[in-house]
């Protein structure tokens, strides 16, 4: 990456580029020595793993300005939450981070006991824990073999592929879902974890650390690979928080920021976990943040299933928490709660609560409204690929194309986060 | 320190609580660095300082919380726009989430305004990440920051004629007569 550093002050262009506001089209120079290309990346490329398009202005090879345009998929999703009743609007969190929807349905969940002032029991907290922690796997695993693909190298994202059908398939056994989960119930989780789900889990648990390994094996102190990734698109702590960054690429940049450790929910204090960090925020560092994290998560799923409480999966809050099938079918009282709450008819509190909690990629947070209707007045979704996304042009700009493709892969953008 | 004290009198005991007591601490920093007056409605739902002040005081107040020395509110965690109809004079409003995560303080501020005369100071030359936050603002909600450098739609096409994040805008086509039900309103 030196030759490319050595180039990049020869330049002019690109530095004065660089000291462009990011967002902004590059002014037009009467230079006609250095003529750009326009070059639309996206909407739909392959190489951008979602809908959104970057307009590049090139020098040749290298990115001289980007704009991104974003909204290709925009679904309204907090003018539909005003229509809705908390329990519907689990789905839309679904279609948010697709690659980890446990996480957005739970921490959506978690967002509405805390505004009824639910306490939810151990044991269902505790398998929240371990869904969570397995959608952040299936999340990190998605994005760093993706990332493996966009430098050539397939094999890597064929082997954890079958890992993350493995977890798709733990999924259905808890919820019946695998994508769009739509897992738990505001007061707890839907059924209890099913003793054919423990044993896929410790199946899993056996079966995937072998597999990971030679994951890391094949990337981490892969020449190729690593020549394409170290000191690609780096980013400082100062410049990172001032984007906003949040999650795995905020702390490959060297802040230990972790909502989970910072503001612990549904009982994360009681795991021991560490929280890796990097150096300087480069692609690379990225890669192995999230691949360390993978290691952190199953650690603490080992925790939970070792220590998992017995006890109730739900809180005894029968205004609030969805009653099961055959107690509706035998039981009047039932039968109006679930009436109730199906319609939406059940008493919210007025106030108004914000709740985060560690997304795939960052600090999910539901600032939520309630006027005491059926319905939020106002539910605001902090979505972290929406706001760490508008670093990107900064990043890319003074790269060469294949690089961007890189950087961007190793943001993990979600279309569906970031449009919502 | 005594008359701060008193203004956060209706959320003691302050001493036995780690969190009011940190949000003690904060308000008493803003009080002595902005005046007490400049916030109204001071309280702390679900443990979250949140306290509404005004437009003209909004970046002074940001950019003093984030160059103190003590508290350092480095990171713009989000920010909001929000319609209240029914508020004549102050329909429309901005609330903005601080994270200070030296010492894991939140606070939220809010600032009110007229929806004929939506002008609010931007927060992008503290924040580079207010850029988008603010365009999502004005794209729902139609909040003009004055300052900000690219205040364009970014989520909704280019060419939308209103923000339809403001509460005279229904979900539904108010004309369908086929979804009306007479319990729940649809």
């Amino acid at each position: 990456m030196a030759v490319n550093d050595a180039l990049a002050g020869t330049h002019k262009i690109q530095e004065e580029a660089a000291a462009q506001r990011p967002g902004q089209l590059m002014p037009i120079l009467n230079d006609f020595s250095q003529e750009l290309t326009t070059l639309n990346l996206g909407p739909t490329h392959p190489a951008t793993h979602g809908i959104f398009q970057n307009i590049l202005q090139m020098d040749g090879e290298r990115i001289v300005s980007g704009v991104p345009t974003i909204g290709y998929i925009h679904r309204a999703f907090e003018k539909l939450a005003e229509r809705k009743p908390f329990y519907q609007i689990t789905t839309l969190t679904d279609r948010m981070n697709y690659c980890s929807s446990p996480i957005n349905n739970l921490g959506w969940h978690m967002t509405v006991e805390k505004l009824l002032g639910v306490t939810v029991p151990k044991r269902a907290q505790y398998i929240r824990v371990i869904m969570m922690e397995l959608a952040r796997i299936a999340d990190h695993l998605i994005c760093n073999s993706i990332l493996g693909v966009d430098t050539g190298a397939f094999t890597g994202f064929l082997y954890v592929f079958q890992e993350r059908e493995k977890i798709y398939e733990i999924y259905e056994e808890v919820c019946g879902a695998r994508l769009t989960t739509n897992m738990g119930r505001v007061g707890g989780m839907e059924r209890d974890l099913s003793p054919a789900a423990l044993d896929k889990l410790r199946a899993w648990l056996k079966s995937f650390p072998a597999v990971m390994k030679e994951f890391e094996n094949m990337f981490n102190r892969n020449r190729i690979f690593m020549d394409r990734v170290v000191n690609v698109g780096p980013i400082s702590a100062e410049k990172a928080l001032s984007y906003g960054f949040t999650g795995p690429n905020l702390r490959a940049a060297g802040v230990d920021y972790d909502v989970r450790a910072m503001n612990p929910y549904s009982s994360y204090e009681d795991f021991e976990f560490d929280i890796p960090v990097g150096t300087n925020g480069d692609t690379y560092d990225r890669f192995i943040v999230r691949n360390e994290e993978i290691w952190q998560s199953l650690r603490i799923i080992n925790q939970a299933v070792d220590k998992l409480p017995d006890g109730p999966y739900h809180a005894d809050a029968p205004h609030y928490y969805l009653p099961t099938k055959p107690e509706v079918y035998k039981n009047m009282e039932a039968l109006i709660y679930h009436f109730k709450i199906v319609m939406g008819e059940i008493d919210a509190p007025v106030g108004e609560v914000y709740h985060s909690v560690e997304g795939g990629n960052g600090e999910l947070g539901f600032y939520l409204i309630s006027d005491g209707g059926r319905t939020p007045y106002r539910l605001h979704f902090r979505r972290p690929c929406f706001i760490y996304y508008q670093a990107y042009p900064e990043m890319a700009v003074g790269t060469t194309l294949s690089d961007a493709i890189v950087i961007l892969s190793s943001m993990n953008v979600i279309a569906g986060e970031l449009d919502a | 320190m005594n008359p701060q004290e008193s203004a956060a009198a209706p959320e003691a005991p302050v001493a036995e609580d780690p969190i009011k007591a940190q949000n003690a601490q904060v308000l008493a920093l803003l009080h002595r660095l902005f005046g007490e007056a400049t916030f109204t409605d001071v309280h702390e739902p679900y443990g979250l300082l949140t306290a509404t002040t005004t437009r003209e005081k909004i970046h002074e107040i940001i950019a003093g919380l984030q160059q103190d020395q003590e508290l350092k509110f480095h990171f713009l965690t989000t920010m909001c726009g929000i319609n209240y109809p029914e508020n004549s004079g102050k329909e429309l409003g901005m609330i903005y989430h601080l994270h200070s995560m030296t010492k894991n303080i939140r606070l939220r501020l809010k600032i009110f305004f007229p929806i004929a005369d939506p002008v609010v100071p931007t927060l992008t030359d503290l924040y580079n990440t207010a850029n988008w936050m603010e365009r999502e603002a004005y794209d729902f909600f139609g909040v003009i920051f004055t300052g900000h450098p690219n205040l364009i739609r970014i989520l909704n096409v280019e060419d939308m004629d209103y923000h339809p994040m403001r509460r005279e805008y229904p979900v539904e086509d108010g004309t369908r007569e086929d979804k009306t039900d007479l319990f729940f309103g649809r």
